[in-house]
């Protein structure tokens, strides 16, 4: 009945899914447009990896880390398991997202109710949908580097709706997504380091 | 006769009439389900019905816009929120409104920590910081790390993640473009709650107004686009309107009916008018009766009773078409007088009901029978004229006694049909009864569904659970908050319960509150503990100044009141939830279960047992919806055993009034086969039996005892032709029964409808079955 302090929800749901678009690079086609690798992006419908994230925030003197697992499947299920420092937990499947927290009840939210969240999401499910205008009506799209060495840049076009991060950076060499590098407006960053998991 | 005495009727008849329009005229009419509840209810009764009448499902007012696109209706959302806060109408408008949102945030942020539950001196201790503020650094690093940053300079220790932690589990309505709207998205959906209590209908309608023509009268709105309301409020409201409207408009039409098919009889407008004098003189007298023994009327027995009294119509159609031959008065006013006993024998237990809808309609059928029957027998013969110059139905009396003559032989058939019913009945027993308390309220389906509607979008609150108790004052009430609070948050942990809400979330008790403020240490104290509490940790107490500054800010300012709330939803959850009384205040706590579409979701008596400990006086955990279930099958209970007890009284008055056991069987045997086969042709039609039912069947015997008398005493006379005059009397005074209970059946309230078949059938059977079973047959 009443409408709660969301923020939490909201920024777990923010950082959860800065980490949607890596599964989704496939082995490198020719040519090097957003176009293709977006087409390619459509066709991975599964995948596990570890990672390991890094938080550098201005506040703290020094950075702060946590790793555990992700797993995707295609089109819009996505699953971050952290396991140190703290076991949490983020499901995300179709609009709704579960988390859970150890020793709290969990929680579901649905994206919906979050419009900035929503925004988001709907620009990443459009990278793993391969639907590059959808993205393009959030992001401006910068890709660069080889494909031994890419990285896709993806900025928010709106000043206001992007209010948590000024940039996400997605690294990659051929089919591996390397790293996720989200920059915030104020300066902090997370750089999130993955390693799929062989066999998947 | 002298003039004087001949006139004497008349001047008592009129006096007595101008008395019971003076008490009607200062009536209280009421339409809730009061009428339907308990008069000594217990403990948990008596909160199902508070709750009812003024709790917080009474005030609530769910509101829905269609039509238009989703942006236009979040626009006029907004712009319906913001100008009917400002009317003053309403306690709190809720639509996912983003400022009131932000001002939620704020007073649970900035308050944090006099709203924290267990804050304790133990929390700001060396070590008590730094394990908190290390918690902290830890969740830095999880997934909401990059939002908790923003809050951790003012509170690393976590105090407003703890405080969250309350509201989870709760269900919030979806959001498009900045409001709420349905899970389709088809609609936007706000909720209302009024100012004024449930129980005050006329500012409840106010209200109602007021939302509507504030949305009318919003700029630039599309054409196609339109609001819908629902609540118990609106309902009250509405029902009364519908009840009013539908029960004028049907009451026309029966009369139209009546006085036309009357008419056609008595070829006289005159005849006519006198013979609905009898009807009226009930019907006043009948409303001023329960007037002066209760206080005020009830919408239904308006409505009802009035039914009721239509027996009424039939005197006056017995004593024309009698009297318009030889009449044997004697005889005739002996059957009248018998039938109206028998009627009132079996009206007058409801007098002893222990809800006072029945025991209403007891006090309205008692007395509206007798003035009607008065008004029959020594105002009528006053003011009419010598000779009755009638329609002539010496043909069709004939041949009526020609028909009822060959029929004779056939006088197992109702017993056939009584046997078949029988079975039918057996068929369905176990859902015979129809254990749902809405059944009773004069509400379309099309707008309870309406209502399920916008309470699903709104996730609106499951008031099912909830545990109350009073308290002296407001503090104390909240300091039992506080206590049963602590003894839930064990229960939640247990898993018991999924969580709670509580008035205290949100205002804590004053003792709370300086107890909180009186944990935390003074500035200097905490400028000296915080480094230490820092050591190892990554984090510099330079940067935590604004922590500290929060601190003595919560510590030195005074306690937090209501008036704190204004403008935040959490206004609401405290007035929903607090109630001021005459002498004490109410408190309320929801409780959330976990699994709501269990069958018996929360076990409550574990609860009620678990908060004994409190020592809070008084206590009690309630189910609403079992509670009126229950309340529903006590009063079915009662209704069943009260209307046996009618029959039992009915056949003993018979049998000492006919001084025959077969006479009495004569009479009786038919009203039961009726009362049989009614009950299975509704059954069979897939209708579950109400209380209202029940009531209804009792007029059936009432006005088929009549039938059954008439034909059993042959009317008064021994001569084939006054017994065929009797006999055509009863098909008129039939046929206007089953026309105005008939067209009540067409009626689309199903409270009035389940009447209008019940009664009409009913008196079909009952008139057949009399002429099979009771007449005496021809020498």
């Amino acid at each position: 009945m009443m409408k709660l302090p969301d923020i939490a929800r909201l920024a777990c749901l923010l950082s959860f899914l800065a980490c949607l678009p890596l599964f989704a690079l496939p082995a490198w086609a020719e040519g090097w447009q957003p176009a293709q690798l977006m087409e390619l992006l459509a066709q991975k419908k599964t995948g596990k990896a570890t990672f390991t994230e890094k938080k550098t925030i201005g506040i703290l003197d020094q950075p702060v880390v946590s790793s555990g697992k992700l797993s995707f499947t295609a089109p819009d299920k996505l699953e971050k398991i952290t396991l140190t420092p703290q076991r949490e937990s983020l499901l995300l499947d179709g609009d709704t997202l579960t988390i859970e927290r150890q020793g709290k009840q969990p929680m579901t939210v649905n994206i919906k109710n979050h419009p900035e969240a929503a925004m988001f999401i709907e620009s990443i499910r459009g990278t793993l949908a391969g639907d590059l205008s959808a993205l393009e009506r959030f992001y401006r799209v910068e890709l660069s580097g080889a494909p031994d060495h890419w990285q896709l840049k993806l900025t928010p076009r709106q000043e206001d709706a992007g209010t948590v991060f000024s940039s996400i950076r997605i690294a990659g060499s051929q089919a591996d997504v390397k790293t996720i590098h989200l920059e915030q407006r104020d300066g902090d960053q997370s750089v999130m380091t993955i390693t799929p998991i062989p066999g998947q | 006769m002298k003039p004087g005495i001949r006139h004497l009727p008349v001047a008592l008849w009129l006096a007595a009439m101008l008395a019971c329009v003076l008490v009607i005229a200062n009536t209280r009419f009421v339409s809730d389900l009061s009428a339907f509840m308990p008069r000594s209810p217990s403990e948990r009764q008596q909160l199902l019905i508070d709750q009812l009448r003024d709790g917080a499902l009474a005030r609530l007012i769910m509101i829905g816009i269609e039509g238009g696109d989703a942006g236009e209706r979040a626009r006029l959302s907004r712009e319906l929120g913001v100008k009917l806060r400002a009317s003053g109408l309403f306690v709190g408008i809720q639509n996912g409104d983003a400022a009131m949102e932000q001002r939620d945030r704020l007073y649970f942020f900035d308050n944090r920590y006099l709203l924290a539950p267990d804050l304790a001196a133990a929390d700001f201790t060396v070590d008590g910081l730094h394990a908190a503020i290390s918690d902290s650094i830890t969740a830095l690093a999880g997934d909401a790390g990059l939002f908790l940053k923003k809050i951790f300079p003012r509170d690393p220790t976590g105090q407003t993640l703890q405080l969250l932690e309350q509201f989870v589990g709760k269900s919030m309505p979806h959001s498009e473009h900045g409001a709420w709207a349905s899970v389709d998205g088809q609609r936007a959906v706000l909720l209302a709650y009024t100012r004024a209590p449930g129980t005050d209908t006329r500012a409840q309608a106010e209200a109602i107004d007021a939302i509507r023509q504030t949305f009318a009268q919003l700029p630039e709105r599309q054409a196609d686009t339109r609001i819908l309301l629902s609540g118990t409020s609106v309902f009250s409201v509405q029902s009364r309107n519908t009840i009013e409207g539908e029960v004028s408009k049907l009451a026309s039409a029966s009369l139209l009916l009546v006085a036309s098919l009357l008419l056609l009889v008595y070829r006289s407008p005159r005849l006519l008018a006198l013979g609905l004098l009898p009807v009226l003189t009930g019907a006043l007298t009948g409303i001023a009766a329960v007037s002066l023994s209760f206080g005020q009327v009830h919408g239904l027995t308006l409505g009802f009773g009035t039914t009721l009294i239509g027996e009424a119509v039939d005197y006056s159609i017995y004593f024309y078409l009698q009297r318009a031959g030889q009449l044997n008065q004697k005889h005739f006013w002996r059957t009248v007088w018998l039938g109206v006993s028998t009627s009132i024998a079996g009206f007058s237990v409801l007098l002893f009901s222990g809800f006072p809808g029945l025991a209403q309609l007891g006090v309205y059928s008692v007395c509206g029978l007798i003035a009607a029957v008065l008004a029959t027998r020594y105002l009528l013969p006053t003011l009419l004229p010598q000779q009755l110059d009638l329609r002539d139905l010496h043909r069709f009396g004939l041949a009526f006694d020609g028909l009822l003559n060959r029929t004779a032989r056939l006088r197992w058939l109702p017993l056939l049909f009584a046997v078949i019913a029988a079975a039918v009945i057996v068929q369905h027993r176990g859902q015979i009864w129809n254990r749902n308390l809405a059944t009773l309220s004069p509400i379309s389906k099309a707008d309870q569904q309406l209502d399920l509607k916008l309470r699903n979008d709104l996730g609106a609150p499951d008031l099912r659970f909830m545990l109350a108790f009073a308290a002296p004052s407001e503090e104390l009430a909240l300091q039992g908050a506080e206590k049963a609070g602590a003894v839930l948050r064990e229960l939640t942990q247990q898993k018991l319960i999924a969580g709670f809400d509580s008035p205290a979330f949100a205002l804590p008790s004053q003792a709370a509150q300086r107890a909180r403020q009186h944990s935390i240490p003074d500035a200097d104290e905490m400028r000296r503990r915080l480094p230490q509490a820092l050591a190892g940790l990554p984090v510099g107490s330079d940067k935590l100044q604004a922590f500290l500054a929060d601190l003595q800010a919560a510590r030195d300012r005074a306690p937090l009141l209501r008036a704190d709330l204004d403008g935040t939803s959490a206004a609401l959850l405290v007035d929903s939830l607090l109630f001021k009384r005459s002498n004490d205040t109410l408190v309320l706590i929801l409780l959330r279960t976990q699994d709501s579409s269990a069958d018996r979701p929360l076990d409550i008596d574990r609860v009620q047992a678990a908060l004994e400990k409190t020592g809070l006086p008084h206590l009690v955990v309630i189910d609403l919806l079992e509670e009126s279930t229950n309340l529903f099958d006590d009063y079915r209970h009662e209704i069943f055993v009260l209307a046996a007890l009618g029959c039992l009284v009915i056949c003993v008055l018979l049998l000492f009034a006919l001084r025959s056991a077969a006479r009495m069987l004569r009479v009786t045997v038919p009203l039961f086969c009726a009362i049989a086969c009614v009950t299975a042709v509704l059954l069979a039609s897939g209708a579950q039996l109400t209380i209202l039912h029940l009531v209804s069947l009792l007029l059936v015997v009432a006005i088929g005892s009549n039938y059954a008398l008439f034909f059993e005493s042959g009317g008064g006379s021994d001569t084939p032709e006054e017994r065929r005059r009797m006999q055509v009397s009863l098909v008129v005074a039939t046929t206007c029964i089953i026309g105005s209970f008939g067209i009540l059946a067409l009626s689309n309230i199903p409270v009035l409808s389940s009447i209008g078949s019940t009664v009409g059938l009913g008196a079909l059977f009952a008139f057949v079955f009399s002429m099979f079973l009771s007449r005496r047959v021809a020498a």
